[in-house]
C-alpha cells in the first residue's frame, strides 16, 4: 500500500509541477509530461522497472482517446470532409511513409522494419498541434483547417496500421524477451485470445460478429441503458457506465484478438449522433487526460539516456532529417492543394514532428517483434526530440514567417463553422429560442437533463443532447470554447446563477443570454455577470396588458406606445435596483435599495390615485403641435408673423 | 371590398390614413369617420393596423390592386407625411410591382393627398414663411405617383386646421371631403381640370378648380 501511495505521489507531483511549467513556457502539456518522466526516471532515478507495467496500464488512455475521437466524428461530417481526409491526409501519410521508409532502407534496415518506421513517423502529434493552434487562435485559418484534416486522417489511419503491423513481424525477433506482455494488446497477438488454434473461418466469423455486436449494441442497447440510468439521477453512475462501456468493448476486442482501439473508435462513431454524446465525452475526458499523461510520463521515464549520450550526433541528425523530410512532403502537398503564403508554412511546420501515436506504435511494434528493442529505444528518442522541437517551430512561424509572408486575413465564418450557440435547457422557453435560431440558419447545440424532453425532440429531428448543462466539463464537451453565445434557459434558478458565474469567469468571450424567474433572480444573475437578462413571463404579461388597453378602447398605436413606455420605465428601475442589490445584505437591511424601491412604489401609487394622468399622458411630447398663437420665429420680438405654424396634427 | 355591381360605384377608393395621436386629432379623425361611411371607399388606419410598423407587404399590394384610387389622409408633418406612410411607401411600392420592369400594378390609378396644415394658407407661396406653395412642397409624392404610372392630383387641404373648428370652417371642409369621395366613386371628377389646379376644391357640378 505504502509503495503504491509513494509511486502515485511521485508521478502526480511530477505531473503537477512539470505540466503547468511547460504550458507557461509554451511547450504544451505533452512535452510537460515527457519532461516530468525524464526527471523522475533517468535523471533522479525515483522510478524504475515498474514503468513498464504502468505503461501497459496507461496505454488504455490511447484506447479512450480513440473512443473520444470517434465520438467527435459524425458519419455525416466525415463524409463531408472525405476529399480533404483522403486527398490531403491520405497522400501525406502515404508519401511521408514512403520517403521515410526509403531513407531507412538506404541506412540499411530491412524493408519490414523500414516500413514500420515509416508508418510510425508519418503520424504527427494531435495533442501538441491542436492545442497550440487553439491557443494561438489559428484553428479557423486555412492552414489550421488543413492541419486539422490531416491530423484527423492520421488518427483514423492508426487503426489499419495497428492491424497491419503484426504482419511485418520478423521471425528472428519472436520469442525475444521484451519484458512482459502488454495488458492491453493492440491487436491479435499470441496468447490470451480465445480463438487461438481455431480454423480460419471461425476466427473471421468471430471478428465479424464482435464488430457487429459493437455497432448494433451501440445503436440499440446504449439508449435504453442510459435511459434506465438517468432515472437514478446520479452523475457518478453515468461515469461508471461510460467507463464500463469502454472497458467492455476493449475486453471483447481483446478476447477475439482485435485491437481495442479499433473497437472503441467504432463505438465512438456509432455514438457520435447520440444524445448522450456530450455526457460521455465529459465523463471519459478526465480519465483519458490522466492516463495519456501517465503514458507520456512513462515514455519519458523510459528514455534511455545512455543511448542518447552514445550516439548524440546520430540521433539529433536523424531527428532533423526526419522533420525536414516531413516538412518537404507537407509543403509540396500544401502547394498542390492551393494553400497560399503563410498558410502553407503553418501547415508544413506544424505537422513536421512525430507524434504521441508514434510512441504507441513503437511499443506496439516492439511487442509484435517487428522492430528490435534497441532500435525502438533510439526511435523513441527521435519521436520525443521532434516533439520537443515543435514549439520552437511555432515560435519560428510567429516571429519570422507570419511577419514576412502576408498572413491571410481570418475568413468570415461560414454559418456552418461559426461558433455555434449553446442552449442550456429545452423547456418551453429554450425551445422557442432554439427554433428561432434554427429558422434563421444558425447551428445550435442543445443540452437538457430531462430524458423525456430530449427523446421527444430528437424524434422531431431537433439536435439535442442529454446532460446537465451546469457541469463545466459538459459545457466544454459541448464546445463552449468555440461558442459565441450561451443561452441559459433552465428552470433551476441556482444552477443558472452558477453557470453565469462560471462562464463569465472562465470563458469571458461567450455572450450570455440568461432567463430569469423573477426580479430577485434578475439581481442574482446580474451580480453573477449576466447582462442580457430576460424575465420569463415579462414580455408575455406586457402583451396581455397591451391587449387589455386595446379592449378598453385605446387606439392600437397608443396601446403599443403605452406598453413600450411601461417596459422602458420598468427595465430602467430594475437595472437601477440590480446595481443597488447586494447578495450579502438582506433586502430589508439594504438602505439604498429600500429607498429606491420606496420611490418607485410611490410613483406607481400616485398613478393609481389618479395623479397618474401625467404618466398616462407621458408621451404627450410626441407630435405636439405648436401652442395656439405661437410663432415660427426664434425671437418673438422680431416676429412679423404671428400665425401658428409647425404643421402639427390636424 | 367594394361592390362594383351596384349602380353608381364606378371606382373603388382606398384611403390610407396616418395619424399617430388620434385622441388629439380634430380634422383627420373626423375625415376618416366620414370616409368609412361613403360606399365604395375602404379606410385603412395604418397606425392601428401596424402599431409596430411591421407592414405586411403582400396584403398592402393586394389592397392596392383591388382599388382604382389611392388617397393619403394625414396631417402635414415637416412638409411631408407622418413616418408610417413613408415606411409604407418604402416597403409596398416595390420594383416589379409599382415601377420598373413588370411594375404596372398601379398604372392609371388616381392618387392624391388629403392633408391638414396648422399654418394658414398665407404661409404658403413665395410671400409666406414656408416659401413654397403646398403643391410644390408635395413634389416627392407627385414624382412617386408619376413613376408608378398613376394619375396625380393636387392636394385636398385644410389650412389653419387647429382653429378651423372655432372659425366654423371645419364642417364645410368635411362636407366637401364627402362630396369629393362620392364624386370619385361615381366617376364624376373632371381629372383634366383638377390636375392643373393648385389644390383640389370641393366639387360643384362639374368639379372645378381654383387657381
Amino acid at each position: 500500500m505504502e509503495s503504491v501511495l509513494a509511486q502515485s505521489f511521485i508521478y502526480l507531483l511530477a505531473a503537477v509541477v512539470a505540466v503547468p511549467l511547460a504550458n507557461r513556457l509554451g511547450l504544451g502539456s505533452v512535452l510537460g509530461y515527457l519532461i516530468a518522466g525524464v526527471v523522475i526516471g533517468p535523471i533522479l532515478g525515483l522510478v524504475g522497472a515498474e514503468t513498464q507495467d504502468l505503461q501497459h496500464f496507461a496505454e488504455f488512455g490511447v484506447v479512450m482517446m480513440l473512443f473520444l475521437i470517434g465520438l467527435e466524428m459524425e458519419p455525416r461530417v466525415l463524409w463531408a470532409m472525405r476529399l480533404r481526409l483522403l486527398g490531403l491526409g491520405g497522400l501525406q501519410i502515404a508519401l511521408s511513409t514512403a520517403l521515410i521508409a526509403l531513407v531507412a532502407m538506404a541506412l540499411g534496415q530491412a524493408w519490414t522494419v523500414a516500413l514500420a518506421i515509416g508508418l510510425t513517423f508519418a503520424l504527427s502529434s494531435t495533442a501538441i498541434v491542436m492545442q497550440t493552434l487553439r491557443e494561438k487562435g489559428l484553428i479557423r485559418t486555412d492552414g489550421g483547417r488543413a492541419s486539422f484534416s490531416v491530423l484527423l486522417a492520421q488518427d483514423i489511419a492508426v487503426i489499419p496500421m495497428l492491424a497491419l503491423i503484426p504482419l511485418l513481424a520478423a521471425p528472428e525477433l519472436m520469442g525475444a524477451d521484451w519484458g512482459g506482455v502488454s495488458d492491453i494488446r493492440f491487436a491479435a497477438s499470441t496468447g490470451g485470445s480465445l480463438l487461438e488454434g481455431q480454423p480460419g473461418w471461425v476466427v473471421t466469423l468471430a471478428l465479424l460478429a464482435s464488430v457487429g455486436a459493437i455497432v448494433g449494441g451501440g445503436h440499440f442497447l446504449t439508449r435504453p441503458m442510459f435511459r434506465f440510468l438517468s432515472h437514478a439521477r446520479l452523475p457518478e453512475i453515468f461515469t461508471a457506465a461510460a467507463l464500463l462501456l469502454v472497458v467492455a468493448i476493449a475486453l471483447l476486442m481483446t478476447v477475439v484478438g482485435l485491437s481495442p482501439a479499433l473497437g472503441t473508435f467504432l463505438a465512438g462513431v456509432v455514438l457520435a449522433n447520440s444524445e448522450y454524446r456530450h455526457e460521455l465525452e465529459a465523463d471519459i475526458e478526465p480519465f483519458k487526460g490522466l492516463l495519456l499523461g501517465l503514458f507520456f510520463i512513462t515514455v519519458g521515464a523510459g528514455i534511455d539516456f545512455q543511448i542518447l549520450a552514445g550516439s548524440f550526433v546520430q540521433v539529433v541528425g536523424l531527428t532533423l532529417g526526419l522533420m525536414l523530410a516531413k516538412f518537404m512532403v507537407l509543403f509540396a502537398l500544401a502547394k498542390v492543394f492551393g494553400l497560399r503564403g503563410a498558410a502553407a508554412w503553418l501547415f508544413a511546420l506544424a505537422l513536421s514532428q512525430a507524434g504521441e501515436f508514434g510512441f504507441v506504435l513503437l511499443s506496439f511494434t516492439t511487442q509484435n517483434d517487428v522492430i528490435p528493442v534497441a532500435l525502438g529505444q533510439t526511435l523513441q528518442l527521435i519521436v520525443a526530440l521532434s516533439m520537443l522541437l515543435t514549439p520552437l517551430l511555432f515560435i519560428l512561424y510567429d516571429r519570422v514567417i507570419a511577419a514576412r509572408v502576408d498572413t491571410e486575413a481570418l475568413p468570415d465564418d461560414d454559418i456552418d463553422e461559426a461558433g455555434p450557440v449553446i442552449i442550456a435547457g429545452l423547456g418551453r422557453f429554450g425551445q422557442v429560442v432554439n427554433r428561432m435560431l434554427l429558422s434563421h440558419g444558425h447551428k445550435t447545440v442543445v443540452l437538457d437533463y430531462h430524458n423525456g424532453v430530449i427523446e421527444g425532440l430528437r424524434r422531431f429531428g431537433v439536435k439535442a443532447f442529454f446532460g446537465d448543462p451546469s457541469r463545466p466539463d459538459l459545457l466544454l464537451a459541448a464546445g463552449i470554447r468555440d461558442a459565441r453565445v450561451l443561452v441559459i434557459a433552465m428552470d433551476d434558478t441556482d444552477k443558472a446563477v452558477h453557470m453565469v458565474e462560471y462562464v463569465s469567469r472562465e470563458h469571458p468571450h461567450v455572450h450570455i443570454v440568461a432567463r430569469a424567474r423573477d426580479r430577485e433572480h434578475v439581481y442574482r444573475l446580474y451580480a453573477a455577470g449576466a447582462r442580457d437578462i430576460v424575465r420569463e413571463t415579462f414580455d408575455s404579461s406586457v402583451r396581455a396588458g397591451r391587449y387589455t388597453l386595446r379592449a378598453l378602447g385605446l387606439h392600437p398605436y397608443e396601446a403599443e406606445r403605452a406598453a413600450r413606455a411601461y417596459v422602458r420605465q420598468d427595465r430602467a428601475d430594475l437595472a437601477e435596483l440590480a446595481q443597488l442589490w447586494d447578495p450579502d445584505v438582506p433586502v430589508f437591511e439594504n438602505e439604498a435599495y429600500a429607498a429606491r424601491a420606496r420611490e418607485i412604489n410611490r410613483r406607481v401609487n400616485a398613478a393609481m390615485m389618479g395623479e397618474g394622468l401625467a404618466a398616462r399622458d407621458g408621451w404627450d411630447r410626441a407630435w405636439a403641435p405648436p401652442p395656439q398663437g405661437g410663432t415660427v420665429a426664434r425671437d418673438p420680438a422680431a416676429a412679423t408673423e404671428t400665425d401658428p405654424d409647425g404643421d402639427g396634427p390636424g | 371590398m367594394t361592390e362594383q355591381a351596384e349602380s353608381g360605384l364606378r371606382n373603388s377608393v382606398l384611403v390610407l390614413m396616418a395619424h399617430p395621436v388620434q385622441r388629439r386629432s380634430r380634422v383627420i379623425a373626423r375625415m376618416a369617420k366620414v370616409a368609412e361611411w361613403v360606399p365604395g371607399v375602404t379606410l385603412v388606419d395604418l397606425y392601428a393596423e401596424y402599431p409596430d410598423f411591421d407592414i405586411d407587404i403582400a396584403r398592402e399590394q393586394d389592397r392596392l390592386r383591388s382599388h382604382d384610387a389611392v388617397i393619403f389622409l394625414h396631417p402635414l408633418y415637416w412638409y411631408s407625411t407622418p413616418s408610417i406612410l413613408k415606411e409604407w411607401q418604402d416597403l409596398v411600392l416595390e420594383y416589379g410591382f409599382a415601377y420598373g420592369q413588370g411594375g404596372t400594378a398601379l398604372e392609371g390609378k388616381l392618387f392624391f393627398s388629403a392633408c391638414s396644415t396648422a399654418a394658414p394658407e398665407s404661409a404658403y407661396g413665395p410671400e409666406g414663411y414656408n416659401r413654397f406653395t403646398l403643391r410644390d412642397l408635395m413634389a416627392p409624392l407627385q414624382q412617386t405617383a408619376r413613376l408608378c404610372g398613376m394619375t396625380w392630383l393636387p392636394p385636398f387641404v385644410l389650412h389653419g386646421a387647429r382653429s378651423a373648428g372655432e372659425e366654423g370652417r371645419l364642417q364645410a371642409h368635411v362636407d366637401a371631403w364627402e362630396t369629393l369621395l362620392a364624386a370619385i366613386v361615381a366617376g364624376r371628377l373632371d381629372v383634366a381640370v383638377a390636375t392643373g389646379a393648385d389644390r383640389l376644391i370641393p366639387p360643384t357640378h362639374p368639379l372645378g378648380a381654383e387657381g
